[in-house]
């Protein structure tokens, strides 16, 4: 499997705290990474860097091969990487329509308007959003929201997704749909990187885990060598002996 | 977009516009027709900047103003015609612009309205100190420059029959706009500039041209509209009270629609002119438009369209 992100020793401080540290990661063709951590790891913070949201202060980052390195977003974008975002953002005022249109009219196609608004068409159907189509983005519930997310950040065909906590906020139905849906854009060969707090979700989608605290790796392999790695049972309990074994993943 | 029957209706109600005062051979008609067209490009072309981009730019008359300096300045001094001038006028206004928009559009909201208003007081001020401009006493036309056009009579009637000739243009360009890709960057941009740049629109580029393409035909018209009147000084032709007028035009019409902000002016023009006449209160409109942009702002943000769009919705396929 070839290397599609290469995060190479990356570093932001925000004033006295350090955000991130040093810290590398790899996505490949085509999988689900998962990357967890406790509130305040910095996982919002690799985002951040990785879509050009801030450049980081040391380190390097390679998509596809190419140096992105403090490219803005609007750049990071048309290189093939989409985002949804962990507080939704929706063009409020713009239909569903539109706000996805926007997504393949500037993303990694940058197709012509037309062309773009059939493409979103496809991706509104795809994503369960179709009979809204029309509506005002801001008019979605929550969990429509949050498919309006993950559909405008799709319909620019990107080569990788971030996704930021899609399943937060969402009832066991919905997330069950949207669990759906993330195995279904792997499937079509798109790779994810994801972070999520919902370990059950993030087991059983996550094809490797990587695990984030105070904004350094602290493991790293298989949904199932992550679970029993004593330093994560730690990190997020304070003691590993809390764990019960009905928590663990099967 | 030709095919669609929106360029076609502004077509034959611009040409309705434009002959209608000659045919009824009303100089006074003209002369407050020509205004109102000239407030209709002003609110149409600030429109792409609030109602697009959501950008308020508080120094739109600064176009207005220097577009109709560079112009009266070829004609006087370097003799040259009237329509290559205000040409001349308009593109050195844009390309200004652009300049310009590359540095005051990193700031966004109140920061952007203010450098807005410093950058039409500082140009100004610019004006008054500069002497091949008249200073602050301005630049007068002899009768000689309206020569070229077939003497003042005639070139007055041209001059007007060129405003609303920009007046349509100034809202093809702005339906033009809207259904294109550059527009729904626009948009995107107005409602949300970060989530707009992770979508990857480039957003600094593309305010930058819009910043440059709402100078235009303000600058154009500004040429027109100062030879008409024969006469520019520095008060006059970079008057921050238009340009306020101006906002109230595009909130009462509709901000992000294409006939909202030309309605809007259309009506405030009229409402002024009304309100002008009751000489106990000079200025009276001021009031009035302050009291206006106060009640939309609360009531009716989408102004006059958008309330009609959200009481019918049907509407909105049609009335753009």
């Amino acid at each position: 499997m070839s290397t599609l992100l290469e995060v190479s020793h990356i570093s932001k401080r925000f004033g006295g705290l350090q955000a991130v540290d040093r810290l590398s990661l790899t996505v490949n063709e085509g999988e689900i990474l998962g990357l967890i951590g406790p509130n305040g790891a910095g996982k919002s913070t690799v985002f951040n860097l990785i879509n050009g949201v801030y450049p980081p202060d040391t380190g390097r980052i390679f998509f596809a091969g190419q140096d992105i390195t403090g490219e803005p977003p609007y750049r990071v974008a048309r290189h093939g990487i989409s985002r949804a975002h962990q507080i939704v953002q929706p063009l409020a005022g713009l239909s569903v329509l539109d706000n996805c249109t926007v997504g393949a009219c500037f993303g990694r196609q940058a197709l012509p308007l037309a062309a773009a608004r059939k493409a979103a068409r496809e991706v509104v159907e795809m994503i369960g959003l179709g009979d809204r189509a029309d509506s005002l983005a801001g008019s979605l519930t929550t969990a429509g929201k949050k498919r309006l997310e993950m559909a405008r950040a799709l319909s620019a065909r990107p080569r990788l997704l971030l996704l930021d906590e899609v399943l937060a906020g969402l009832n066991p139905t919905e997330t069950e749909r949207m669990i759906e849906t993330v195995r279904k854009i792997r499937d079509s060969g798109v790779a994810i990187l994801m972070i999520e707090h919902i370990m059950r979700a993030v087991m059983s989608l996550s094809d490797r885990i990587v695990v984030l605290n105070l904004g350094t790796k602290l493991a790293e392999g298989t949904p199932r060598e992550v679970a029993d790695n004593p330093d994560v049972i730690t990190a997020y309990l304070g003691d590993s002996k809390l764990l019960t074994a009905a928590e663990r993943p099967a | 977009m030709w095919r669609r029957p929106f360029p076609w209706f502004i077509a034959a109600a611009a040409l309705v516009y434009a002959l209608y005062p000659y045919l009824a051979d009303d100089v006074g008609l003209r002369e407050s027709l020509l205004l109102a067209a000239v407030y209709i490009i002003l609110a149409s072309n600030l429109n792409l900047m609030i109602g697009y981009a959501g950008y308020v730019n508080f120094g739109n008359i600064v176009f207005f103003g220097l577009g109709g300096y560079i112009c009266l300045y070829l004609v006087t001094a370097l003799h040259w015609n009237v329509i290559p001038a205000a040409l001349v006028g308009g593109v050195a206004v844009s390309s200004l612009a652009l300049l310009f928009g590359l540095g005051i559009l990193r700031l966004r909201g109140a920061f952007f309205a203010l450098a807005t208003i410093g950058v039409n007081q500082a140009i100004q001020q610019l004006v008054v100190n500069f002497e091949p401009w008249g200073g602050a006493t301005g630049i007068y036309l002899s009768l000689e420059s309206y020569g070229s056009l077939g003497g003042p009579m005639q070139a007055l009637w041209i001059t007007y029959l060129m405003v609303v000739g920009v007046t349509a243009g100034s809202l093809l360009a702005s339906y033009a706009i809207r259904n294109s890709k550059f527009g729904l960057g626009l948009l995107a941009i107005g409602q949300n500039e970060d989530a707009a740049a992770v979508l990857g629109v480039p957003t600094p580029l593309y305010k930058a041209m819009v910043y440059s393409a709402s100078a235009f035909l303000p600058a154009v018209a500004g040429g027109l509209y100062f030879f008409k009147s024969g006469i520019i000084e520095p008060t006059s032709a970079f008057n921050l009270q238009t340009s306020i007028e101006a906002i109230v035009m595009v909130m009462l019409g509709g901000s992000g629609t294409i006939l909202g902000p030309a309605l809007g002016a259309f009506l405030y023009e009229e409402l002024r002119g009304f309100l002008l006449t009751a000489e106990s209160f000079s200025q009276f409109q001021l009031v009035i438009a302050g009291a206006l942009l106060l009640l939309i702002v609360q009531f009716v943000p989408g102004g006059l369209l958008g309330f009609v769009h959200q009481r019918w919705p049907r509407t909105r396929r049609w009335l753009e």
